[in-house]
């Protein structure tokens, strides 16, 4: 599409104010939310560069100068965990592996998914039958279960391969979701116009479908982004995540078991870092959903 | 609707065996030889004891020919031996299958009592204060992970308040009392999302079914709001959720994985990842294609209930 012949594409000076308009449609608990994701973001990229963030995997005790299992303090605003390591400098490197994971999930949901989905809904037939079938296949085991036998029957287990199974396994919901979408797009006006003005498949495909379907599968990505922490942080409960000593939610979590009853502390935190981005990710996901079912409601 | 039944029954068998299939490639194709997982390394070096091993194990043999002696097993309900403890994978899977069943059956009557109640209430009074609580609520706890949930009952039921074990299981079999205080935490635990969902779907599916015209007409009518709610309303409703039930056991059985290694309870989740750190792929593939096999039987069952219980469908058929 050319920007230039397109009304709907903001110009410089306009850009500022859709932003704040967009914000300003927010309830003020979304608002929250979004900025929880940002410093969570934020926090995970800039890790290294955080002044005074300690070393996560500093064991303090080794060297005489840690407490173990000590409470929230100046010197560690969190406290330490059993092993006398900064909580705080554990959840913000352990944000990494989450957020690395979503990414891996989302983007390789969005990409190979919404393709597929786009695809099949559009050329629909025997190609259609044989990818949902294909779908229907893996979406037949309980998630986590296959996840389980699947890194298991690897044997190794760091950041990229846990990243790229559950990024295989997130693609058939987002090709079910684009699917979906897709089939009702084709049957839209505007795409038997250009059927009919002899625009060549691919072209509507690429032009006139998968755009359209995008803002659904970005709404839904946000959703399905909080569904995959919990996988994740569930998995590095069970000790199946990236291997220790790198820090993960569900790894702190599991660890503070141990000690509960002398310090809840490094329960507390990771647990709370988990539940609020799991619940900013759902909230703003259902917010921008919102937001879309309006706005095709109206067309 | 006998056509309906049986392609159904037709997709249940492929699904079934596709999935079989690929269980049994996940296990067999991956990286490791499975003679590691027989013999330690130092015992390698005896080749003759190898080759022993593996024409034992049938391990020479072309993949799909170990697969139809597998699957042929398989259907008469022999899922091989465990190679590590040497029994029967049947028989661990049965002997483990009441302690998940009934935690799974636990949580879910947990579950609907709670968000039943919840949903209606929500959906009735759209738009409110409490609907906005409940609605709120739903949301947070959709956000809580089992473990995260577990971890704080454990600490604040068991440790602090000492009402349940903290950890353990008894069977029913032994005291009835007793296995009600041991499922009760695991199955709150898992409830907390479950809850959620339900109470989403019901209060959803309410709203849209109170702005019917026979709901009109009943109220009309000068029927109680209670009676409408509950006889009128919900029995559409009860519908969706069925599906809803049927279509979470698949994160249901997953939870009951980490809830079950939590509470530290003998179930088919705790057997899986046992056999999972002792690298015991036979147990893996048995439970594997088991849990998947439940789950697929789950989701064709709910298709059949919806079908007696909606009209509307064996019409359309």
């Amino acid at each position: 599409m050319d920007t230039a012949l397109d009304p709907a594409a903001p110009t410089e000076a306009a850009r500022r104010p859709w932003i704040r308009r967009f914000i300003s449609k927010m309830p003020w608990t979304t608002r929250f939310c979004a900025s929880w994701l940002i410093v969570v973001v934020g926090a995970a990229v800039f890790a290294d560069l955080i002044p005074g963030l300690a070393d996560p995997n500093y064991q303090g005790f080794l060297f005489g100068d840690g407490a173990t299992n000590e409470g929230p303090s100046l010197t560690h605003f969190l406290g330490t965990d059993n092993n006398s390591r900064d909580i705080l400098a554990r959840i913000v490197y352990g944000a990494r592996v989450s957020l690395a994971v979503a990414l891996t999930a989302v983007f390789m949901g969005v990409v190979f998914g919404g393709f597929f989905g786009s695809l099949v809904g559009f050329v629909r037939g025997k190609t259609d039958s044989a990818v949902m079938a294909v779908v229907d296949v893996i979406l037949a085991f309980p998630g986590l279960v296959l996840l389980l036998t699947v890194v298991t029957l690897l044997g190794r287990r760091d950041l990229v391969v846990i990243a790229t199974v559950i990024g295989f396994l997130s693609i058939p919901p987002y090709t079910r979701v684009a699917r979906a979408n897709a089939l009702s797009i084709s049957r839209r006006e505007f795409v038997t116009a250009a059927r009919a003005i002899g625009t060549r498949k691919r072209t509507i495909l690429f032009r006139e479908v998968i755009p359209n379907v995008l803002p659904t599968l970005l709404a839904y990505a946000m959703v399905n982004a909080a569904v995959i922490i919990l996988l994740e942080g569930a998995l590095a409960f069970l000790g199946l995540s990236v291997e220790p000593p790198t820090s993960s939610w569900g790894t702190m979590v599991n660890a503070s078991r141990v000690d509960l009853q002398i310090n809840v502390w490094p329960a507390i935190w990771p647990s709370l870092a988990l539940v609020f981005t799991v619940y900013s990710l759902n909230n703003v996901g259902d917010w921008l959903r919102r937001l879309r079912s309006v706005r095709s409601a109206a067309l | 609707m006998g056509s309906f039944i049986a392609t159904r029954l037709v997709r249940l068998v492929a699904t079934l065996l596709v999935v079989s299939f690929l269980t049994f490639l996940l296990v067999n194709l991956l990286p490791g030889d499975a003679i590691n997982a027989l013999i330690p390394i130092e015992a390698q070096q005896d080749q003759e004891y190898v080759a022993q091993v593996r024409a034992e194990w049938g391990l020479d043999d072309p993949m799909l020919v170990r697969y139809g002696k597998w699957l042929g097993d398989a259907v008469r309900g022999d899922l091989g031996d465990s190679i590590v403890t040497s029994r029967a994978v049947s028989s661990e899977i049965a002997h483990r299958i009441p302690v998940t069943g009934e935690l799974m059956i636990v949580t879910v009557i947990f579950s609907v009592l709670l968000a039943v109640p919840l949903g209606v209430m929500s959906a009735y009074r759209e738009g409110s204060r409490l609907d906005q609580i409940i609605s709120g609520g739903a949301q947070f706890a959709l956000s809580v992970p089992g473990f995260v949930a577990g971890l704080l009952f454990i600490y604040v039921f068991a440790m602090k308040l000492g009402w349940f074990p903290a950890t353990g299981w008894t069977r029913i079999s032994n005291s009835i009392s007793g296995n009600l205080m041991t499922v009760t935490l695991p199955a709150l635990s898992l409830s907390v999302i479950e809850v959620a969902v339900y109470t989403r779907v019901v209060r959803s599916d309410l709203v849209t079914t109170l702005k019917e015209d026979y709901i009109l007409s009943a109220r009309s009518k000068g029927l109680k709001d209670g009676f409408i709610l509950f006889r009128h309303a919900l029995r559409p409703s009860s519908l969706t959720l069925i599906t809803v039930v049927g279509l979470n056991i698949g994160l249901l059985l997953g939870g009951t994985v980490v809830v079950e290694f939590l509470f530290a309870l003998p179930g088919l989740g705790k057997r899986l990842l046992d056999a999972i750190f002792q690298r015991d792929f036979m147990m893996v593939q048995g439970i594997t294609v088991f849990v998947a096999m439940v789950y697929v039987v789950v989701n064709t069952l709910v298709d059949f209930v919806y079908l007696v219980v909606d009209p509307r469908i064996r019409k359309a058929d």
